[in-house]
């Protein structure tokens, strides 16, 4: 019975893994063909193999500054967000203080609104600040929902650490910032990784916001694979490499945090 | 934020400031705008006419926002529906331990790391008849399957392009929920006799409800929001068989810049979410008990 | 209700071939049927992985485990009928009381009224029927272990309880109760129980035989009277005992020993040569410092624990505590006193092996 049990569970995993990868093998499929014979015959795999989509890529301008700029705004949010939420986690980890649980769940409200609902506010804001089309300002505008994020994984792994820790590090002699960064911060390094990680996540994938705010010098990729429209025809074959080229950062990133991905998708709180 | 007694201090306010200030940018100045435009009716840029809550009321009697508000629950619901049981069956069936572990966590949480236009662009691309894996087989297969034309492959492909999409936040939440479940209590079960259903009806099912309350809510609050992937795939259509609220929004508010109604639909959308979350939360928190208790021994 | 003997080694890895290689040394221990038994010993020394080996919930990577004689190296714990109590209280949340109590009948098909009867029967015993309908994860942490307890317990045939330091998460102020409730079935249902810990008064209270464990070894087994009064090894003796005993090198030689630089007659049948001398704090005897026999030391420290004192003497670099109650007469610090080493209560070792 007990065999029975094992292939059950796996026929299921299997077929979901099939399930999860098969459409992303038929992008890379795509990838490796050219136009021509994407248009013209179909096949699981590439009759004439060829590097010629990912070239384009890497040699356009138009292309690869798509990358680039989605990398700098992401990685600026990441360091802002998790930079403001350590202290803040810390205060709600820790204390009590006026309005405290209201300021908790007024964060946890903001990841709740529709991102539509910024469209305007945020393109009239941003304008008059003079800041369109730069990439502080998607970090900035990113930060809407990544920072209450940051703030409630941060917080629930704080809460694991004992609060003795805290307190026999100020009867050693630790000031307060000295003993944050140089006790605290290592404890919880699992609960940062995590919390960078989801600043990472959802910052890369988000189109909306992004593509409203840019328009040239700040384009994301994400903004300018959604016009690849030419005159002989939709690119099927660049957009489906550049549609490959932006897993890739994601699957470096899930490789590096594997083993924490267990207990970070539950926020700490398992 | 539970567990031992917290010191008051006021002064960790300092600490919490940051915070306050970047959301408060990013969040309540634009909320303020659109507070603004709800109530206004701005017939040039120098003429603007308080109109109070005139906005709100013709929103709420327009029919194509009830019938948008109706697809939306169909589809939030048919979401949490189909995710939630697929991701705690999936986390189940995964490996706790290995190499084997580590390669198909990865593989399962590829799907949350792809820019939501491209998760769109994969799925217009394998469902066409002409140069897509689904397309072409289901065609061979001798079904005329259309998600441009045919509403109903419309609505099923997009709900097919979500599940693919965001089971695996489910799956690694409940992955992490059983993680934590320690030895002890499946020796405990086997000692007792207890069958597989057994096992899961009573320790495994009990000990998920915390990150299951989490991953009801995410999904629920972002299937309400969602916008990029239908868009990219269906466009809203065929007609608005696949446009859902986001959607509407930005339809009102870019396409047709009536700026008031569609901040005051703003308002209600986001009061709806919270609304909902709200209601959601607290019965999932009533079913079964509070097992903070539980959690000092962990 | 079983015998169980143990006649095995065991070992993680695949080819052991040094002793670090080895969770648990060939040994061959035997519990009899409706004994009380505790395996002793700090962390890492094996009790744990005994005690699975035992459950069933590990099987010997050499040799068997015989319940009644008959082998069931390979038994799930299931088969072997035992039941077991961990460290943190398991049990079934969403369930009453009273559900918990019955789960394991109901898994074994028992009829409904004997299901009642029984787990009536263990409530009583137990002191909780009361507490039958109310759900299980609402209670204190004592109250769940007594619930695990009880889930062992109903049913009618097991064979033995096994414990793994039940009484970790326990307050303090509880672990006696529950102790006592321990000892209580015992006493009644004379069931073989078989208890881990590395708290000697738990171990020493609770059990009628004490083995006492150390990296993977059996060192002694023997009641706790025995283990007290002649350790087998100096790690039972430094084990065993608050603080545990003074160990002192010493050379024989005829029937003079010289210990500290100072020549002492002894009337045993000590062999010749270097030994090791103990004599636990309680046995040490303060007298005069010019006694014959005695030796001169220095008192370093008295410290005051409550019920006895501790008293430091010191000669040298080496130190040794002497624990006397309170009616004695206590030395000062800075006095010197004479310490008589050898008594009907020194014990000898070599190579760490109780000699004499």
């Amino acid at each position: 019975m007990v065999k029975k049990r094992f292939k059950k569970r796996n026929i299921f995993l299997a077929a979901y893994l099939v399930f999860a990868l098969l459409p992303i093998y038929w992008m890379l499929n795509m990838s490796f063909k050219t136009n021509e014979e994407i248009v013209s015959s179909f096949s699981l795999w590439p009759q004439d193999f060829t590097f010629a989509n990912y070239i384009t890529i890497f040699t356009d301008v138009s292309w690869y500054s798509g990358y680039i700029n989605s990398l700098i705004y992401v990685l600026i949010n990441m360091v802002i967000s998790v930079g403001v939420a350590l202290p803040a986690a810390y205060a709600f980890s820790r204390y009590r203080f006026l309005g405290d649980k209201h300021v908790f769940f007024w964060l946890l409200t903001n990841r709740m609104t529709p991102p539509a609902v910024f469209l305007l506010p945020f393109f009239q804001l941003y304008s008059t600040l003079g800041m369109m089309d730069t990439h502080i300002a998607v970090a900035l505008a990113h930060l809407l929902f990544n920072v209450p994020l940051a703030v409630w994984i941060l917080e629930g792994f704080m809460s694991g650490i004992p609060r003795e820790i805290d307190e026999t590090a100020y009867i050693d002699g630790y000031s307060f910032p000295k003993f944050f960064l140089q006790i605290f911060i290592p404890l919880i390094k699992a609960g940062v990784g995590v919390a960078a990680f989801f600043c990472f996540m959802f910052s890369w994938v988000e189109l909306l916001l992004a593509r409203t705010l840019t328009s040239v010098n700040a384009k994301p990729i994400v903004a300018t694979m959604t016009r690849t429209v030419s005159a002989s025809g939709m690119d099927w074959a660049t957009l489906a490499a550049a549609g490959a080229l932006t897993i890739v950062p994601g699957a470096i990133v899930i490789w590096f945090v594997r083993h924490y991905i267990a207990k970070g998708f539950a926020m700490g709180r398992v | 934020m539970s567990g031992p007694i917290k010191p008051v201090n006021q002064k960790a306010w300092w600490l919490v400031l940051p915070v306050i200030l970047c959301v408060a940018f990013s969040a309540i100045i634009p909320l303020m705008t659109v507070v603004n435009y709800s109530v206004q009716d701005i017939i040039s840029p120098e003429r603007r006419v308080f109109v109070g809550v005139e906005w709100f009321m013709e929103v709420l009697r327009d029919e194509d926002l009830h019938e948008a508000l109706f697809r939306q629950i169909q589809y939030s619901l048919s979401v949490l529906l189909i995710e939630v049981p697929l991701g705690i069956t999936l986390a189940l069936c995964m490996p706790a331990h290995g190499w084997k572990s580590s390669a198909v966590l990865v593989v399962v949480a590829l799907s949350l790391l792809i820019p939501w236009n491209v998760v769109g662009t994969i799925w217009q691309i394998f469902g066409r008849a002409d140069i897509g894996l689904l397309g072409y087989t289901l065609e061979r297969m001798g079904v005329e399957y259309s998600y441009t034309g045919n509403a109903t492959h419309a609505w099923i492909t997009v709900l097919v392009m979500d599940v693919w999409h965001w089971t695996p936040l489910v799956a690694l939440l409940a992955f992490a929920g059983l993680r934590s479940i320690p030895d002890a209590y499946y020796q405990a079960a086997q000692i007792d006799g207890a069958s597989r259903i057994a096992v899961f009806r009573y320790i495994q099912l009990p000990k998920l409800r915390g990150v299951l309350v989490i991953a009801v809510l995410l999904r629920f609050m972002d299937s309400f929001m969602i916008y990029t992937e239908p868009f990219v795939l269906t466009g809203g259509g065929p007609g608005n068989a696949t446009t859902f609220l986001s959607q509407y929004l930005t339809q009102k508010a870019v396409g047709q810049f009536d700026l008031g109604p569609a901040a005051a639909f703003s308002l209600i959308y986001f009061l709806i979410i919270l609304l909902f979350s709200f209601v959601l939360y607290n019965w999932m928190q009533s079913v079964g008990t509070a097992d903070a208790q539980e959690k000092s021994h962990g | 209700m079983a015998l169980i003997e143990l006649d095995l080694a065991h070992a993680y890895g695949a080819n052991p071939q040094k002793d670090e290689d080895y969770a648990l040394l060939p040994m061959q221990l035997r519990f009899e049927d409706g004994g009380a038994y505790a395996l002793l010993g700090p962390s890492g020394c094996g009790k744990s992985t005994m005690l699975n080996i035992i459950s069933g919930l590990l099987a010997p990577s050499h040799g068997t485990v015989r319940f009644d004689g008959i082998d069931v190296s390979a038994h799930s714990p299931q088969q072997r009928n035992i039941a077991q109590v961990f460290q943190f209280p398991v049990i079934y949340d969403t369930m009453t009381v009273e559900q918990n109590l019955a789960f394991p009948l109901k898994n074994r098909g028992l009829s409904p009224e004997r299901i009642r009867q029984r787990v009536g029967e263990v409530a009583e015993m137990l002191e909780i029927s009361h507490e039958m309908n109310r759900r299980a994860a609402g209670l204190s942490a004592d109250q769940k272990q007594i619930i695990s307890l009880g889930r062992g317990l109903v049913r009618p045939d097991v064979s033995a309880v096994l414990f793994d330091e039940p009484l970790t998460v326990i307050d303090p102020h509880l672990k006696w109760k529950l102790r006592r409730k321990l000892k209580q079935i015992h006493h009644e249902l004379r069931l073989t129980l078989i208890y881990v810990t590395h708290d000697q008064i738990e171990a020493l209270t609770f059990a009628d035989e004490v083995v006492v464990m150390s990296r993977g070894r059996a060192v002694q087994v023997g009641r706790p009277e025995d283990l007290f009064e002649r350790p087998a090894h100096t790690f039972v003796g430094h084990f065993i005992g608050s603080p545990g005993m003074n160990f002192l090198a010493a050379s024989v030689d005829g029937s003079s020993l010289k210990v500290l630089d100072v020549v002492l007659t002894h009337d045993r049948n000590l062999p010749q040569g270097d030994l090791m001398l103990g004599i636990r704090p309680e046995y040490l005897e303060i007298v005069p410092p010019q006694t014959p026999e005695s030796v001169a030391f220095e008192v370093a420290r008295v410290q005051d624990i409550g019920t006895y004192f501790l008293v430091a003497c010191r000669r040298g670099d080496v130190t040794l505590k002497v624990r006397m109650g309170p009616e004695m007469i206590i030395p000062t610090a800075g006095q010197t006193v004479g310490l008589r080493l050898i008594s009907g209560r020194t014990c000898f070792y070599r190579n760490e092996e109780l000699v004499l």
